[in-house]
């Protein structure tokens, strides 16, 4: 086990806790950058989709693992940040202007819906945001100028210092970047006193309240700055799909960006990553299982919806805290071997909540 | 002058009459206890001088300034900092983060300077930080910093809300029954930390409170309610000998 004596309040403020830290997530990246000679290109497309997907987990931790506010809505932001990407490239908007536009739209878009929708709270909020799902699909659908409607949209991929997107090397490693610096901005944010408002809401609002924190300022940033990241999220997974078509960004999307969240481990960060590897993977587990389960199982159009139902249910009952929860408790295992015991993760009698106010 | 101030305050949910032309004043530097049976409006008195409730009637002065239109996240700022009856900390966070928070009012940075985590905000984090370190040496928490708050017995927890209100760096602190559920040892330490908070912090407390013997040791003055209504107020010794609290703590 490993005691780290401090000598420095700077300690708690450093990402890396020690020098372990700083070696083994440096060996990750070298690992990531790596990755283009150690695979082909199918599985490379696999990780910048998983990539992909932990940007816009990251966008959805902060607002429901952090600030604890529930969203199923989530796809309208894949959708609104990939739409305005597809939008501005067509209209010759280069690649360096158009990303830093979509992100400040859709912190925009996230705030213009945070503001007046932050009023519900827990199911209701949750029903809402299901209907900002279903209506930014149909303005998706009608809004043809901007969006093609059904025809769909065609996404150009960007050329640039004689680099392409065409090239999956080249995707995977933009991928990469927009990830670790997402990863770095949301680290910043969450150990900063906005991180720790955020985490304040979700604990309890009328302490937050009582300490300062403005509910209504906090948790429209919170809706911002997670639109900004999904939608950054949905640029990228733009230049992936290459053809936007309004049912891509359907409530199915919003349930795999939860299941992601779930899954990972909430309240985490690690977790989004955990979570994206899951949900990247599922599909193509699932294809390869087909092959080998009897043809009347195999072949049924609606076991892929079906296991994700399972697996968030199955995820709730028995590991809360997801894969980066299951990852704590093995890790603490080895640490203190033998004499780990179970129940240090067994959460302690709650006191009393009644009359909260 | 008096520091704080509150004026004919009445409030109503529904028909029933939580608060009904409730007035007191309390001194700089003094313990002022508010006493009463159970439902006698003590908390709804706490949470309409933080703002959670809005009074039908009635206005709160501090230091002067009429403050019973001030949006409640502001009351803070003002220099007003309470803890709560049931303990209102944020669970899943350490006793550090819920420190830290209480200084959320002095932050100087916003989003965009913490995104990058520029120099200005390692530097008033660090800030922070020092004055947090001041409060844990003050309340012994220094065992605690990096424990989650669900993994802390009561007494404890009850402790680091007192920490956290105090890293607000109130001029008034109110205390919803601190000592409830505390064991007599704690509650002898909260006696002296009150004390303490008074002499040293410079803090006006007004608490509400049960445990007469504790009230009787650490009170300046005293308020009795009953039913939304004084009954008395004074001296502890005047408390003790008045008839109508007598009535009411014991019957007729």
């Amino acid at each position: 086990m490993r005691f780290i004596f401090k000598t420095n309040y700077a300690q708690d403020i450093n990402m890396a806790r020690h020098g372990g830290d700083r070696f083994w997530y440096g060996c990750l990246i070298l690992l990531m950058l790596a990755m283009p000679l150690l695979i082909d290109d199918f599985y490379l497309g696999e990780i910048s989709y998983i990539c992909i997907l932990a940007i816009a987990g990251i966008g959805l931790m902060i607002l429901t693992g952090y600030t604890g506010l529930a969203s199923l809505g989530h796809a309208a932001f894949l959708g609104v940040g990939a739409y305005t990407q597809a939008f501005l490239l067509t209209h010759g908007v280069p690649f360096y202007l158009s990303i830093p536009i979509v992100i400040v739209v859709s912190f925009l878009v996230g705030a213009a819906i945070g503001i007046p929708i932050l009023r519900l709270t827990g199911m209701y909020l949750a029903i809402a945001t299901l209907a900002l799902c279903f209506i930014a699909e149909h303005v998706f659908i009608r809004w043809e100028h901007f969006t093609g409607g059904n025809r769909g949209m065609p996404v150009p991929q960007p050329e640039m210092l004689g680099l392409s997107f065409y090239d999956s090397a080249t995707f995977y490693y933009f991928c990469l970047f927009f990830l670790i610096a997402s990863m770095l901005v949301a680290i910043n944010i969450l150990r900063s006193p906005t991180g720790r408002a955020f985490v304040a809401i979700r604990d309890s609002e009328i302490a937050a309240q009582s300490l300062g924190v403005n509910l209504g300022i906090y948790k429209a940033l919170s809706f911002a700055i997670s639109g900004a990241f999904t939608g950054l999220a949905g640029a990228l997974l733009a230049h992936y799909i290459g053809y936007l078509a309004p049912d891509i960004f359907n409530i199915f999307l919003s349930l795999t960006l939860l299941l992601l969240i779930v899954v990972g481990g909430m309240g985490s960060l690690h977790g989004t990553i955990f979570g994206a590897i899951f949900v990247g993977f599922l599909p193509q587990l699932i294809a390869i299982c087909r092959d080998y389960l009897p043809s009347y199982i195999g072949s049924q159009p609606g076991l892929e919806p079906m296991l994700f139902g399972l697996i968030l249910v199955l995820f709730i009952l028995y590991e809360p805290l997801g894969i980066y929860g299951r990852w704590m408790k093995i890790k603490l295992f080895f640490e203190l071997f033998p004499t780990y015991k179970k129940q240090t993760f067994k959460k302690q009698k709650v006191f009393t909540k009644t009359d909260r106010v | 002058m008096s520091l704080f101030k509150v004026e004919n305050i009445s409030i109503a949910f529904g028909g029933v009459k939580a608060l009904n032309n409730v007035s007191f004043e309390v001194n700089e530097g003094e313990v002022f206890t508010i006493i009463g049976p159970n439902g006698a409006g003590k908390s709804t008195l706490f949470n309409v001088i933080s703002r959670i409730y809005q009074p039908n009637e009635g206005k709160i002065y501090f230091e002067g300034n009429d403050i019973s239109k001030v949006a409640p996240h502001k009351i803070s700022s003002l220099g007003i900092a309470r803890t709560f009856q049931n303990l209102e900390l944020f669970e899943n966070a350490t006793v550090l983060q819920n420190l830290l928070l209480g200084r959320h009012i002095f932050k100087k940075t916003n989003f965009l300077n913490e995104m990058f985590h520029t120099p200005k905000v390692r530097k008033g984090e660090m800030e922070h930080r020092l004055k947090v370190e001041e409060i844990i040496d003050f309340l012994d928490l220094q065992h605690y910093r990096d424990t989650l708050i669900n993994g802390l017995p009561y007494g404890v927890r009850k402790n680091v809300e007192l920490a956290r209100a105090l890293c607000t760096s109130p001029k008034i602190l109110l205390l919803d029954e601190p000592s409830s559920g505390l064991t007599n040892e704690e509650t002898n330490d909260l006696g002296f930390w009150i004390k303490d908070i008074q002499s040293i912090l410079k803090i006006t407390i007004i608490m509400i409170e049960h445990d007469m013997s504790f009230v009787n040791k650490v009170s300046d003055r005293i308020l009795a309610l009953n039913y939304g209504e004084i009954l008395a107020s004074g001296l502890p010794s005047e408390i003790k000998e008045d008839a109508g609290v007598k009535a009411a703590y014991m019957g007729e």
